[in-house]
């Protein structure tokens, strides 16, 4: 197997995860921020359930020295509470929000063919490769 | 509390543990979309497919799961028009600046106990309430 099936195997999974559990929903997903209005605690289930995999999984695969595919295990290095952490947090929590879409399921949501859908996917994508690219430029001037 | 749906969260919510769990086994990769996302503008050429594969993944499972029920990829969007528009450009700015949204802050890095990705997600979770409880007291959501 490549890299590339095994990724399409895991943008699968993923996807059929957002889409199952309701996540692909905008509407589901306000009802959940909405603790003070008309509450639906249904999503944090959407994190439970892939935390019960996840902690155990990552558990077993720490100790590994290299995945199957690659030459090494890319973990995150970054331990620092900076900043930047927090206004991005804080950005995205409110545009998150306001609209309802993370960015996996505004991904996922392609398929619905839904005009808002890809006005919402149109500024989130120009937003972020935009931030990238002047971000990555400015690290790497002199 | 209208519209509970615990187990079919749980279920999704599962699947998108394994599909985290999978692209580390196997590539050694965080399963954060908008790392993933990101990475197609600064990562180097060789790391570009196996995230667009991945991407197509997520686009597709809930095109093919609509042939198992025709109502999964029926969505709503609570808030549409210039605060959609802005709501996207806050994701795409904040998940960037942040280094992760719900994948990857809130699924991967709090399974591995990062207190960064735990202070971004509640960071994020709490810029959205808030959010939501602004738009719901200017009459905006019904």
């Amino acid at each position: 197997m490549n890299r590339s099936f095994s990724a399409l195997i895991a943008g699968l999974l993923f996807g059929a995860g957002l889409t199952i559990s309701a996540m692909v929903n905008p509407a589901k997903v306000i009802a959940f921020l909405d603790i003070f209005g008309n509450w639906d605690p249904s999503l944090a289930f959407v994190m439970g359930g892939a935390l019960l995999v996840t902690i155990p999984g990552y558990f077993v695969l720490r100790k590994k020295e290299k995945p199957l595919l690659e030459e090494q295990f890319f973990w995150p290095e970054a331990t620092q509470v900076d900043r930047k952490l927090i206004i991005g947090a804080t950005l995205f929590g409110m545009g998150w929000g306001l609209s309802g879409l993370c960015p996996g399921p505004a991904i996922a949501s392609v398929g619905a063919f839904e005009i808002n859908s890809l006005i919402f996917l149109g500024a989130m994508l120009t937003s972020a490769f935009g931030y990238r690219y002047i971000s990555q430029r400015n690290a790497s001037r002199p | 509390m209208e519209n509970f749906t615990p187990i079919s969260a749980t279920l999704g919510g599962m699947l998108i543990g394994l599909s985290a769990l999978w692209l580390m086994a196997a590539n050694g990769r965080i399963a954060g979309v908008s790392g993933i996302l990101g990475g197609l503008v600064t990562a180097p050429k060789g790391e570009r497919r196996w995230r667009l594969w991945f991407l197509t993944g997520l686009i597709l499972a809930p095109l093919l799961l609509t042939f198992i029920r025709r109502d999964y990829l029926e969505i709503q969007f609570p808030v549409t028009g210039t605060l959609l528009i802005l709501g996207g450009i806050l994701v795409g700015i904040g998940t960037q600046m942040g280094s992760g949204c719900t994948s990857g802050h809130g699924v991967c890095g709090i399974a591995r106990f990062s207190a960064r990705s735990l202070v971004a997600t509640i960071t994020f979770m709490a810029a959205g309430v808030v959010m939501v409880a602004i738009l719901r007291s200017a009459g905006v959501l019904s």
